[in-house]
């Protein structure tokens, strides 16, 4: 059995599709990146999955209960972190989690509430005003919050942003500990390096499932030749190459430039004098990036939030 | 000069506000909207010298003494004979209740004692527990009782003269014979105080939660709609049962309120009254978006809820639909209660319609709450 398994969900707000025909299955133990643009629709699908929505068209389920008719049962055992830090900031650490603690009936309350804050490092904390935490302690605070009822699965709604890189790779470490004891985790993030870091990624984009599979998969797929140019003024080059057919994307990356297409014959006539005309530029095969993936999907798809 | 003001940073300031403004709609609908609906809605519905107050009649004998002076009370415009008690037990009951504000006793021996100039008597009681209702109709009656009776009499002036020290009108201002306006007036504002904090405090309970982002966290674990409410709902009456007792507590020690009724009582009647609030405070949460509509829908609620229940003004003053319309606030029926209870002394039957009303909007809102909670974000 999968844990997520939902096809065909829609989501409409107004005229505005914000969900549109997305099928996923995740499996258990599984730990699945989800990507895509601002206002792409993961939040919303997202919510679905925990029950915060009712999808306007689509069925399916999540740990086996049907997600429009079992939502109780889906919250009970489904830890859902909130994009926007969402636990009450007037109330102490300590009160936060005894809160989540009695909604869940976790007993005894007491033993529950010091293993999470040990296994924190926050027992010292225990009584500070969880408003006053910084962001990265917020976000620990938080998922320590939502794995404390142990659910099988983990739905993260971008839990890493504005979060430092030390606190970035710790809390990776842990959704992949969390994991190999059986969590099942789907984590919505806007960062290349987490996406890397998932089994699977799915792309989403304006409502729309657009590639889905390994991070190699999702990279083959996509279909797309890439040069790297290195050589003096690539500014110049840069806006020389722009517009030309068969180029794409013209992104530098440090010293280096990288020039992306999806029809890799005009790719190469549109690069083959550029040596010529700028004297010391050099033009070698590149690996294609993920993020070179996602730069193409983003251009090409109509942005439906303006 | 530029430094210090200029039109086009003032301009670029107003159409933002402006444009602020037109987008928060219930904000737009409240200014625009209410002043014109409680101008028109107080301006007829308020009237300070009430007429046509319900009374009771209690006649045993059927002579055109008696007729003449009821005939006169009416047409002073003051009075309404719409009940005819039987017995005093009964017209008692019915002054109780508030079904009347006065009792007008014609003796049976009436119509002998005028025929011999023997002291003739008529009995008027009033409910003075507001004392401003029974002020105009009482002070018109002495005369207009004369006058009717000589009439009836045909005497000729000179007699009347001689005959109209004759007729005696036994006024009894029941509940509160010196007229005293905070009797009235303090266990009203026991209503008023708590209507106020009740329904302002709940009004906010959903929306707090919203404007703070801790709402889709509430739901997203498992809570039923059930549990939500009376989680914000229960606290709220325990303030509320605090600020009985320290209402009724200074009203009995600073203003010296006479306290006839049932304390158990009052305290049932209370402890509902307080429940339908909080419901409503509740309710309101659950239609407005932000805290500041939550205020604003609690103040539009809470205007005519003052100066229609009868606690500003004689409820009995205002036209048959005013009325009817005042029937739907709770403070209405709980000002009833509280004043038949703490000043008339009156026990469960005389109020218990009243409580009924209380229980019918405490269902009610609940109803409506539990309704309107939106358990998704959709």
């Amino acid at each position: 059995m999968n844990a997520i398994d939902v096809h065909g969900l829609v989501k409409r707000f107004g005229d505005k599709t914000v969900v549109d025909h997305v099928t996923m299955s995740v499996a258990e133990g599984e730990i699945v990146g989800f990507l895509g643009p601002n206002g792409s629709g993961k939040t919303t699908t997202i919510r679905i999955m925990c029950g915060l929505l009712t999808p306007d068209e689509g069925e399916g389920t999540v740990l086996g209960f049907n997600i429009r008719t079992d939502s109780l049962r889906i919250k009970r055992e489904v830890g859902y972190m909130t994009q926007k830090f969402s636990f009450y900031e007037d109330l102490t650490i300590g009160e936060n989690l005894e809160f989540v603690a009695r909604l869940y009936r976790l007993k005894p309350v007491e033993e529950h509430v010091a293993s999470t804050l040990e296994d924190l490092g926050l027992t010292s904390r225990r009584n500070q005003l969880a408003g006053t935490l910084s962001g990265g302690w917020k976000q620990r605070l938080a998922l320590a919050a939502c794995i404390m009822h142990k659910p099988k699965l983990l739905l993260l709604d971008e839990p890493t942003a504005g979060v430092d890189p030390k606190a970035r790779r710790e809390f990776w470490d842990e959704i992949h500990r969390l994991a190999s004891g059986g969590l099942t985790v789907l984590v919505s993030t806007h960062y290349m390096d987490e996406a890397e870091r998932c089994h699977r990624i799915s792309y989403i984009s304006y409502g729309k499932m657009l590639a889905t599979g390994t991070v190699a998969e999702v990279v083959r797929n996509a279909g797309l030749t890439t040069f790297v140019l290195q050589g003096p003024r690539l500014d110049q080059v840069a806006e020389a190459l722009q517009g030309r057919p068969g180029v794409d994307q013209v992104a530098p990356f440090g010293a280096t430039l990288h020039v992306v297409g999806s029809d890799k014959k005009k790719l190469e006539a549109a690069l083959a004098d550029v040596e010529k005309e700028h004297k010391g530029v050099k033009v070698s095969p590149g690996e294609t990036s993920l993020e070179d993936v996602f730069i193409q999907f983003m251009s090409g798809s109509k942005d439906n939030m303006a | 000069m530029n430094s210090v003001f200029s039109f086009a940073r003032l301009g670029a300031l107003l159409i933002k506000e402006f444009i602020q403004m037109r987008r928060d709609r219930i904000t737009f609908a409240m200014m625009l909207g209410v002043p014109l609906i409680q101008l028109v809605l107080f301006g007829y519905a308020i009237n300070n010298d009430p007429k046509s107050l319900p009374a009771a009649l209690v006649a045993t004998s059927n002579d055109p003494y008696t007729r003449a002076i009821v005939a006169a009370l009416q047409t002073t415009g003051y009075y309404r004979f719409d009940h005819v008690a039987q017995s005093a037990a009964e017209a008692e009951f019915l002054i109780s209740r508030g079904d009347v504000a006065f009792v007008v006793t014609i003796p049976a021996d009436f119509a002998r004692r005028v025929e011999s100039g023997n002291n003739p008597q008529i009995l008027i009681e009033a409910d003075a527990t507001d004392p401003a209702v029974a002020s105009g109709a009482i002070s018109t009656l002495g005369t207009v009782a004369s006058q009717a009776l000589l009439r009836a009499q045909g005497t000729q002036e000179a007699a009347a003269e001689a005959a109209k020290g004759q007729l005696d009108v036994v006024v009894h201002r029941r509940y509160n014979p010196e007229g005293i306006s905070q009797y009235n007036i303090v266990p009203g504002l026991l209503g008023v105080i708590l209507q106020m904090t009740m329904v302002m405090m709940t009004s906010i309970a959903l929306t707090r939660e919203t404007e703070r982002g801790t709402m889709e966290n509430l739901l997203a674990m498992p809570s039923s709609p059930l549990e939500i409410m009376m989680g914000k709902v229960l606290p709220y009456l325990a303030v509320g049962g605090v600020q009985v007792v320290v209402v009724l507590a200074a009203a009995k020690l600073l203003f010296a309120i006479p306290f006839t009724g049932s304390m158990s009582l009052l305290l049932t009647a209370v402890l509902i009254f307080v429940l339908a609030l909080v419901l409503l405070g509740y309710t309101i949460s659950t239609i407005a978006r932000t805290q500041m509509q939550a205020l604003q829908l609690t103040f539009f609620f809470f205007l005519p809820s003052i100066m229609l229940s009868g606690f500003m003004f004689p409820y009995r003053g205002m036209p048959d639909w005013a009325q009817a319309f005042g029937e739907i606030f709770p403070l209405t029926h709980f000002l009833r209660i509280t004043r038949a209870v703490m000043l008339k002394g009156a026990e469960l039957p005389a109020v218990a319609g009243e409580i009924g009303w209380l229980v019918v909007f405490v269902a009610l809102f609940a109803g409506v709450a539990l309704v309107r909670f939106r358990r998704t974000l959709d």
